[in-house]
């Protein structure tokens, strides 16, 4: 049996606004939506831009550098799918573009977390045409 | 056209709290709402407005159940904790606008014994954001959506887990005096300290429970309610407010500002009262941190100060604002919230038992839910 087929976590379920953004990610690219009118910057994935209204969007690959925001470390198994990564962190981190992503942090103790520590995008193939983005320092 | 003081709180009713029910939810449910309707003095068929909560039990099984013969108002407040006084609001605005007298909201769950958070909230359609971008990575239950706007607290103002100990501590012994709550085991910060890690820094004494049973109110027009059995509690103020980014956290400029905090002057403002005229208020209490945010967002304290606020013993039974004086979804149950505006309506109505507070005349009632979204109503004595 492949690990494609014991991949037991979540998975999306992208829409046509946000199939780009997970095309990005097959690609190694951390893909986010710019207004195409006044050039707002929005994520995640949204038809319409909030301050102008207009459906019309172009996608940016983000730098993927960023600093963290904040932070949890999850012990509990909340779902099968993750019970072999407990612990694990989950950072919310500013990017430079502007917007912020969530996303596993790896390589960090406990006591490094802080505010604004930098941190940029990785990318890991969890299974076939499926690919995540997660964070390491740096 | 003001709605202020157009309607009371004229019944309330609960099932026994348990974590095994045995019961199917629509029966939890149609028995509180008996209660809550004998409690008020009414016949079902006086029922003429519902509100249920989610799709448990919808109105249809309500009109059926109950031989209610001529329903002319119902909705849902899909606000998620936020959604019991969200409804009193909804029902307010329908009994001032004379589309009907006495609106019946019940909530009821086998939270316990059934579906689980985790596997509940990946079916919610106002968690799709979370479920499409964030979910697939691990971050899944309530708890680890909401640590980090804890931990953010936490890092920029200094806030402790001791402090959202207070809250566990001081919740808890108010269960201990309520006759109908789950957890009746005194508990220490030491305690709250040790108990294991969920989602840092949220630890098992910084989660709700999980619980079956069901509460439900009856709201009526004014008019009506004076000639009722029991002294009315009038709605003086009740607002809902809505976060900025409300279906992500992730997203929100500033995560340590919740939707109550725009509803809290509406509230306020619409009550007439101030901050000192509060003598007792039941916040939603899903974790900890959630208790000690939502009372700086009232305005009880400032942005920051939630931590001193709530060590120095002033949300004690005693204190200056006694919270949660019936044990909260931290220790009596998990019945989203609708157990806060029962306890508000026995409080003010001088019929909280050992819990009492001496002389409450006026007191305020939150809901939180979802991402963010946030309720809160300000009650008087009739």
């Amino acid at each position: 049996m492949s690990a494609t087929e014991t991949y037991n976590k979540l998975v999306p379920e992208p829409t046509p606004h946000s199939a780009p953004y997970w095309e990005g990610l097959n690609e190694h690219k951390l893909l986010l939506q710019r207004c195409r009118s006044c050039g707002r910057m929005r994520h995640y994935p949204q038809p319409m831009c909030p301050v102008c209204h207009s459906m019309e969007v172009e996608w940016i690959e983000s730098s993927g550098r960023g600093a963290v925001h904040s932070w949890t470390v999850t012990h509990h198994p909340f779902h099968p799918g993750f019970r072999d990564d407990l612990p694990y962190t989950l950072a919310t981190v500013d990017l430079a573009e502007g917007v912020r992503m969530n996303a596993q942090l790896r390589g960090t103790r406990l006591e490094d977390l802080r505010i604004g520590l930098p941190v940029r995008v990785a990318f890991e193939t969890v299974k076939e045409g499926l690919t995540l983005p997660y964070l390491v320092p740096g | 056209m003001s709605m202020r003081e157009k309607a009371a709180i004229t019944g309330v009713g609960e099932t026994a709290y348990s974590r095994e029910s045995g019961r199917s939810v629509v029966s939890l449910q149609l028995e509180a709402s008996l209660r809550a309707i004998e409690d008020a003095g009414l016949r079902p068929s006086d029922i003429d407005g519902v509100i249920p909560y989610g799709s448990a039990v919808v109105a249809e099984e309500l009109v059926t159940n109950f031989g209610i013969g001529d329903l002319r108002f119902s909705a849902t407040t899909p606000l998620g904790g936020a959604s019991c006084v969200a409804a009193v609001q909804c029902a307010t605005a329908a009994i001032t606008a004379g589309i009907c007298n006495h609106v019946l909201i019940p909530v009821g769950r086998n939270g316990a014994s059934q579906g689980r958070i985790g596997a509940r909230v990946q079916q919610m359609p106002q968690f799709r954001l979370v479920g499409e971008f964030e979910m697939p990575l691990g971050a899944i239950a309530p708890a680890q959506l909401y640590a980090p706007m804890a931990r953010r607290h936490m890092e920029l103002y200094g806030t402790t887990s001791r402090q959202f100990g207070e809250i566990a501590v001081s919740t808890r012994a108010n269960a201990i005096l309520n006759g109908n709550a789950i957890m009746t085991k005194p508990i220490s910060i030491e305690d709250h300290q040790v108990s294991r890690m969920i989602s840092d820094p949220l630890r098992l004494l910084d989660c709700s429970l999980e619980s079956d049973g069901a509460c439900a109110i009856v709201v009526s027009g004014i008019e009506r309610a004076r000639g009722l059995r029991r002294t009315p509690v009038m709605v003086m103020g009740i607002a809902e407010g809505h976060p900025d980014s409300p279906s992500v956290i992730t997203q929100r400029p500033d995560i340590t500002r919740l939707g109550l905090a725009k509803a809290a002057a509406r509230a306020f403002d619409m009550a007439g009262v101030t901050h000192a005229d509060i003598d007792v208020a039941e916040i939603y209490d899903c974790f900890t941190y959630i208790v000690l945010c939502q009372l700086e967002d009232l305005g009880f304290c400032k942005k920051g100060e939630g931590g001193p606020f709530v060590e120095s013993g002033a949300i004690r039974l005693g204190g200056k604002l006694p919270v949660n004086t019936h044990g909260g979804l931290l220790s009596q149950a998990h019945m989203v919230g609708m157990n806060h505006i029962t306890e508000l309506v026995r409080q003010l109505r001088g019929e909280a038992g050992k819990a009492q507070v001496a002389g409450a005349e006026v007191g305020l009632v939150t809901g939180y839910g979802d991402m963010g979204d946030g309720s809160v109503a300000i009650m008087r004595r009739g």
